[in-house]
């Protein structure tokens, strides 16, 4: 009897050394998305339709691109509280460029991606020079972006009527299929690659593992880390192109707490908020579950303010969990 | 011609002055103790031959090359390693990841996406060196912090040796280890000699410092104090050096 109950435990380590090395998600997360889809399906009869599936999709697409760059930051033991701001700041910045300025549609795409990228890399020297933790100088950050996209939208409101081929990046459907969706889905495979198998994404996860071992071993921290936190700016001015032109507005005040879903579903998908640890495979299961949590409570007509306390609660949740796991691991 | 060369090396920490002028040289294929009080500045030197720390004045010189301005990734490459008193060892990483920290060997994936480390190469060749030290891990897939002190130590260990040193500095490496394991270290000291790699013992164990070095250098209050030949000398004379009782 007990050699038949350690046996199953056995298998069960395996299965989750198996679906952690290999595929690099949690089999936790995945079985968390499978019974919260499940539970979904029983209490709504609209929760099961393609329509409402590409829904989930569609409305996760902007909480996954800033789920990616939450997990690169968070696996180098980083913190990018700008994210939601910064994604605002960017729409704005690519929308002020093609209806304000009248400039080509493609500037849209480069103000939009350049504004979050500048942002980012602001972040990203400010840690490296001044050793201000990056908790401060993104809080800061946080505060600046979202401000700045205030004051260049013309009386704080959105910026309306973006050209076409900027509308077709949020509204198109090639195939079918949403261009933000088949956009993550591109953004999330290199993004996959580049933590898991390159070289970048080693040295990525060793600093944030020790920051000691990385430097006694000649990986260049300081410039690894300015580049993360440009990657992420990137990320989160991507997202905010996508927010734009789904809803045909640079709008200023797009992404307000988006950095907490963001960051929240890159920890359930088994990212670790003290480094060394992450996946955006994981962070894309991650923001499925935050996805079909808020869908599932939209169709069953729970009041928005409810879905904040999930997602804060839910946070709270999987970093004990993360917390409880690291500490095994750090033990020496 | 040494092939470790320091010429009035200095170093400060805002007021405090740790290293005053130290001169030090060490030749290919031989073992130097380095030995001190607490604070004698032992750690800060060697860190500034790796390039941890920049030193404020003074020269070191690598197989005849200034060491001035190259980064410690770079000092690796020409043959300098370090194994760290800490270990510096990424606890949630598997033993390959560990030993070719900052050096992963690429390869092309599927044929045409670049930079892909070669994970499968890493793990054969990790593999080679544990066994080539004679150590015994449990699996080289698990995180090394999972490791007993010794273990992790001999991960440190093969990081240092797999890409042919030509100078290997232990910062105490014995201090966590059990009595066999030490014998195993000390072996190893005397099988780098043979194959010709220098190697600099720092350590409070001086019956270790006795047993496997060729030369003992003490240093007291960030200066070298003495410069000993190990077989002309005894415990009794280091330890007067150490103190500032000779």
């Amino acid at each position: 009897m007990l050699m038949d109950r350690l046996s199953t435990v056995e298998r069960w380590r395996r299965l989750q050394f198996f679906y952690d090395t290999k595929l690099h998600v949690r089999l936790e997360s995945l079985i968390v998305l499978g019974v919260l889809c499940l539970t979904m399906a029983i209490l709504s009869p609209f929760f099961l339709s393609v329509s409402n599936f590409l829904n989930i999709l569609l409305a996760t697409t902007t909480i996954g691109v800033l789920a990616i760059a939450a997990t690169l930051i968070l696996s180098s033991a980083g913190l990018d509280l700008s994210l939601g701001s910064v994604l605002g700041f960017s729409g704005v910045v690519g929308a002020y460029f093609c209806v304000i300025m009248e400039w080509p549609w493609p500037m849209a795409i480069i103000g939009a991606l350049g504004a979050g990228a500048l942002a980012g890399y602001v972040n990203g020297t400010l840690i490296t020079r001044t050793r201000i933790p990056a908790f401060i100088v993104t809080l800061g950050m946080l505060g600046i972006a979202r401000g700045v996209g205030l004051l260049i939208a013309p009386n704080g409101g959105a910026i309306y009527g973006l050209p076409a081929p900027v509308i077709y990046l949020g509204q198109g459907r090639p195939l079918g299929i949403p261009m933000p969706v088949i956009i993550l889905a591109v953004v999330a495979i290199v993004a996959h690659y580049v933590l898991s198998y390159s070289r970048f994404g080693h040295h990525t996860l060793a600093m944030g593992d020790s920051e000691a071992a990385a430097r006694a071993t000649g990986i260049p921290v300081e410039p690894l880390r300015r580049k993360l936190y440009t990657l992420s700016g990137l990320l989160a001015g991507l997202a905010g192109l996508i927010f734009m032109a789904r809803v045909n507005a640079g709008d200023p005040t797009a992404g307000y707490t988006y950095e907490l879903t963001a960051i929240t579903a890159a920890i359930i998908g088994g990212t670790s908020l003290f480094g060394g640890k992450g996946s955006i495979l994981g962070a894309m299961v991650g923001a499925l579950i935050m996805g079909v949590l808020q869908n599932g409570l939209n169709l069953l007509a729970v009041q928005s303010y409810y879905q904040q306390i999930a997602i804060g609660g839910v946070l709270i949740l999987a970093v004990y969990i993360d917390q409880l796991q690291s500490a095994k691991e750090r033990k020496s | 011609m040494s092939l470790l060369e320091l010429k009035g090396v200095t170093k400060r920490f805002g007021a405090v002055q740790v290293l005053n002028g130290v001169d030090f040289n060490v030749e290919a294929g031989s073992v130097v103790g380095l030995v001190g009080d607490n604070g004698a500045g032992k750690s800060t030197l060697m860190k500034t031959v790796t390039g941890l720390y920049a030193m404020d004045d003074g020269v070191i010189q690598f197989n005849e090359e200034s060491m001035i301005g190259i980064a410690p990734g770079q000092r690796r490459e020409r043959g300098i390693e370090m194994i760290y008193q800490d270990l510096a060892l990424a606890k949630q990483r598997d033993v390959a990841s560990n030993i070719f920290l900052g050096r992963e060997p690429v390869k092309k994936a599927l044929g045409f996406i670049p930079n892909c480390v070669d994970k499968a190469k890493m793990d054969a060749d990790a593999l080679k060196m544990i066994e080539r030290l004679g150590a015994r891990i449990p699996s080289i897939h698990r995180p090394v912090g999972l490791f007993s002190g010794g273990q992790q130590q001999t991960v440190a260990i093969a990081r240092a040796l797999t890409f042919n040193p030509k100078l290997v500095i232990m910062d105490e490496p014995t201090a966590a280890l059990a009595v066999r394991e030490v014998e195993s270290v000390l072996k190893l000291i005397r099988q780098l000699r043979e194959e010709g790699i220098a190697v600099i013992l720092i350590s409070h164990r001086l019956n270790d410092v006795m047993e496997v070095t060729d030369r003992i250098v003490v240093l007291r209050q960030g200066r070298i104090e003495a410069d000993l030949r190990t077989k002309k000398t005894q415990m009794r004379e280091v330890v007067e050096y150490i103190v500032g009782a000779h």
